[in-house]
């Protein structure tokens, strides 16, 4: 069986259906509560799901929801997304652990030191997903840039605004400074010589001394090296100017097709992408998303949707496939995608914590059993996992050109 | 002579990336593994420690412009690792150091809410405001803020930080599903601020966390610092760890809050302090000796006068006087800890009156000035000590400091504690749900008005 796929889950508060919060089965007030966050990423991870990204933003209102005044009706109020990560981190075995981060506001160098930190605490399961740009709210938030977009231009091409293609340059250059911030100190700094009284070899530590359009950082990170070298880097993309961005500087790229052309076309405008701009290495991962709401029957799915849509008020939109149906349903959906190539599924549960139940304990055993999920061998790394190398510091390949 | 016996409070810092933490003894562990941070904790939680501290620091120390080679270096992202520990404790703080010069408000007061909730109630958050350009070069904004200024960015963050965190009502979140409201209307308050440093019109996106607020600790020392300590924190983690010393400071600190209308328990003063633990007052001194000479090492002393001075001395003899030359006060040196706080003759000459009168030679007046021992003596002596400076108003309590990654406080926990406990000063057990600020001692958060704009 060749046609094999990793799983991956996005978990966002309630789940991905504006009207979540409202099922009998969800805990709306413990959207905030250490116990919600290590039961679901608990469940997930005895299930044998392969990484979880976290959702986050920095404001009240959803990225893209601009709704003036505030809509009352969805959930509001999130935990920081990395730090979920790393207390789920300890309580966690094997899943790779994928927060949101922003690139707009944030600082590169408390990003890259919290995802090394992440990696030692979850011994080298650490990961992030870069979103660029700042939404109106979040500019508010902080103040300092008043200027910026909230929508794509009329087009609809993020290359016909320059604010949104300068949101993109600087999410470029941020992952480019998180990854040599990430190789500055060398696997073998740490020397802990007790003759010549030097804890460390300063000559393997390396000032990263970065410029760029956005951002100058000088010195090399304060954490050491982590477990997985680099954390894994992994951005959702849906039209070029992103696809570009995932070829150049991601490890993973989740992408939203809806059938089995769309995909194929994106795959060629990632690979032709990836022949352009990728260095040498590993090949880009595709994962393709998947907004799933599961009931033991289609029919009964199709019932809860419509509940689901009743209470939001409108149907429910997605920029991935939503699949409605069965576990089996999914399971088949998932099937298709393996068979069309794709390294991995990403699934969006529609409803917190029952979908993610209902992928754990019914749709992993059916993608087993018809051997669909690629089972590793107890790998120990995210990376290792997803059968990606450890990268070598590029201070280390710098060392013996000369 | 009915006064109630005053209880102490004791903070446990972990091994940090000076020479105070000594990397050459067989059993010292990494500085960055889990590990170190699941056994510290536990340790902490064992010896019922109000919390765990951790400094910050956000650049390699640099000595003649290389990475700084001899100490341990290397150290964990502060809210990450306090996040994580969150996970594997149940009842002790997590106070962890953050800049208020390289954060923004609006982030930073986030991550602290997101840690307050995880750790139902423990988060706490030192304040510290190193502005120079060294650190400034590592982020986006840069190290353009003036010295001056540090400490009115500092109060700005701090009031700024407070109005995000109450802009949410307690019960802030009303999840009403089958009225379908999630939010009341007007929660949460916005959050218009405009001073000097910010100028934000904010909707706070967290829910107000356990405590409400984090516990607000402060380690400056100078005037403004004092000044930003008895206007917003809570906890001062101080260097005035001599009896007399200390207990000059408390009074300086604690007489100023009267001008913010706290009383003197709104504030916990729990200066550094190290140990060395003996079965006997001899043993006990052999111990500190051991410890003091595995923590300045020849090249450790050479380093720290080379820091001083500004200058290479690696022709003098570690073991011999103190260099006679003049320091090179033109060269910018003032990276590491050495000369933070004098100006290098200053500094040079107060080396020299100590190292004349005693006739120490450069190790040993290094030793003297960063390796001197607070606390030295059998766990029962020890005890005694901690005891008096709090029933004698000279602290709160003190965060312990100890020599080695991560078994440094488990002699302290194990030996000392229990005598503590037996004086009645200190607890015997938690108490069932308490929050960080509940362990303090501190009134409940009071929600504050906001910022007064000039
Ligand atoms: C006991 C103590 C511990 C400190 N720990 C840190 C630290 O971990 N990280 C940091 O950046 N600054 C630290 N500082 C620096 C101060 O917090 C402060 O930002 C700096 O000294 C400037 O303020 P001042 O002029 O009031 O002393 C510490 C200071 C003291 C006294």
């Amino acid at each position: 069986m060749t046609d094999q796929v990793h799983l991956a889950i996005a978990l966002e508060r309630a789940g991905w259906h504006p009207a979540a919060w409202r099922e009998s089965t969800a805990r709306p007030h413990e959207l905030l509560s250490p116990r919600y966050w290590a039961e679901l990423l608990r469940t997930v991870d005895d299930a044998g799901i392969a990484l979880a990204t976290i959702e986050d933003a920095l404001s009240l209102p959803d990225r893209f929801d601009a709704s003036e005044p505030l809509r009352r009706d969805r959930v509001r109020g999130r935990l920081d997304a990395s730090l979920i990560a790393s207390f789920v981190a300890p309580l966690t075995r094997r899943i790779g652990l994928v927060p949101t981060v922003t690139t707009s506001h944030t600082e590169p160098f408390h990003v890259a030191t919290a995802l090394q930190t992440l990696d030692f605490a979850s011994r080298g399961r650490a990961g992030v997903r870069l979103v660029a740009g700042a939404s109106s709210a979040e500019r508010a938030n902080f103040g300092r840039r008043s200027s910026g977009v909230d929508t794509l231009p009329p087009s609809g091409r993020v290359e016909d605004s320059p604010e949104l293609l300068a949101a993109f340059r600087e999410a470029g250059e941020f992952a480019d400074v998180l990854s040599r911030l990430w190789d500055s100190w060398q696997d073998d700094a740490i020397i802990r010589d007790v003759s010549s009284g030097r804890f460390l070899d300063a000559d393997r530590v390396h000032a990263i001394e970065y410029e760029g359009e956005f951002f100058s950082v000088t010195g090399a990170s304060i954490v050491p090296r982590s477990p997985q070298g680099r954390p894994l880097i992994t951005v959702l993309a849906h039209q070029s100017v992103p696809y570009r961005l995932a070829a150049e500087r991601a490890d993973l790229v989740y992408i939203t097709p809806h059938d089995e052309r769309g995909l194929a076309a994106i795959r060629a405008e990632l690979q032709a992408a990836s022949d352009e701009l990728r260095g040498p290495g590993e090949r880009l991962r595709v994962y393709a998303d998947l907004l799933v709401l599961i009931e033991e029957t289609s029919s009964a799915a199709r019932d809860a949707a419509a509940r689901l849509d009743d209470r939001a008020g409108e149907p429910l939109a997605s920029d991935a496939r939503i699949v409605v149906g069965s576990a089996a349903d999914v399971a088949e959906a998932v099937r298709e995608l393996a068979a069309a190539g794709v390294d991995g599924v990403r699934l969006r549960p529609a409803r917190q914590p029952a979908d993610v139940a209902a992928i754990a304990e019914q749709v992993v055993p059916l993608l087993r059993s018809t051997q669909t999920l690629r089972e590793d061998d107890g790998a120990g790394t995210l990376r290792a996992r997803l059968g990606l190398a450890r990268p070598e510091s590029r201070y280390v390949r710098e060392k013996v050109a000369l | 002579m009915s006064s109630p016996v005053r209880q102490i409070h004791l903070a446990a810092h972990f091994p940090g990336v000076n020479s105070t933490t000594v990397w050459t003894d067989p059993t010292a562990g990494s500085q960055v593994d889990f590990a170190s941070f699941e056994h510290f904790s536990r340790t902490a939680e064992r010896g019922l420690f109000d919390y765990v501290f951790l400094a910050e620091g956000l650049r390699l120390r640099e000595h003649k412009g290389r990475v700084h080679e001899l100490d341990v270096l290397g150290r964990p992202h502060t809210l990450s690792i306090l996040a994580a520990i969150a996970a594997i404790t149940e009842h002790v703080g997590l106070v962890g150091t953050l800049n208020t010069t390289f954060n923004e408000p609006y982030e930073l007061a986030r991550a602290l809410a997101t840690l307050d909730h995880l750790s139902g109630g423990r988060a706490g958050w030192n304040a510290v405001t190193s502005s120079d350009a060294f650190h400034g070069a590592n982020f986006r904004r840069g190290g353009y803020l003036d010295h001056a200024d540090r400490y009115e960015r500092a109060r700005e963050f701090a009031s700024l930080a407070k109005e995000l965190w109450d802009s949410w009502p307690d019960d802030g979140v009303r999840a009403d599903a089958s009225g379908g409201v999630f939010l009341d209307d007007g929660v949460p308050s916005r959050v218009r601020h405009r001073g000097a440093q910010f100028d934000v019109d904010a909707v706070f996106d967290v829910p107000r966390s356990p405590q409400g607020r984090p516990v607000i600790v402060q380690a400056g020392d100078s005037a403004d610092g004092r000044g930003f300590g008895a206007e917003h924190a809570e906890v001062i983690f101080s260097l005035h760890t001599r009896f007399d010393d200390a207990r000059a400071f408390y009074d300086d600190v604690k007489g100023q809050l009267g001008a913010w209308g706290r009383d003197e328990e709104s504030l916990k003063i729990l200066p550094a302090a190290t140990f060395a633990i003996g079965d006997t007052a001899e043993e006990a001194r052999e111990r500190s000796r051991e410890i003091a000479l595995s923590q300045v090492r020849p090249e450790t002393a050479l380093t720290y006068v080379e820091q001083v001075w500004g200058s290479d001395l690696s022709g003098y003899d570690p073991d011999g006087p103190l260099p006679d030359i003049d320091p090179d006060t033109g060269a910018e040196t003032a990276k590491g800890w050495a000369n933070r706080h004098a100006s290098a003759r200053k500094r040079v000459a107060a080396l020299r009156e100590l190292s004349e009168s005693e006739g120490l030679s450069i190790r040993e007046t290094v030793i003297r000035l960063t390796a001197n021992h607070t606390f030295v003596g059998t766990p029962d002596r020890i005890a005694a000590e901690i005891d008096r400076y709090v029933q004698e108003r000279a602290t709160d309590g003190f965060t312990l400091v100890g020599h080695l990654t991560p078994h440094g406080l488990d002699e302290f926990a194990d030996r000392v504690v229990p005598l503590l406990q037996e004086r009645g000063s200190y607890r015997e057990s938690y108490p069932e749900g308490a929050t960080l600020r509940d362990l303090l001692g501190l009134p409940a958060a009071r929600r504050v008005p906001a910022f007064a704009t000039p």
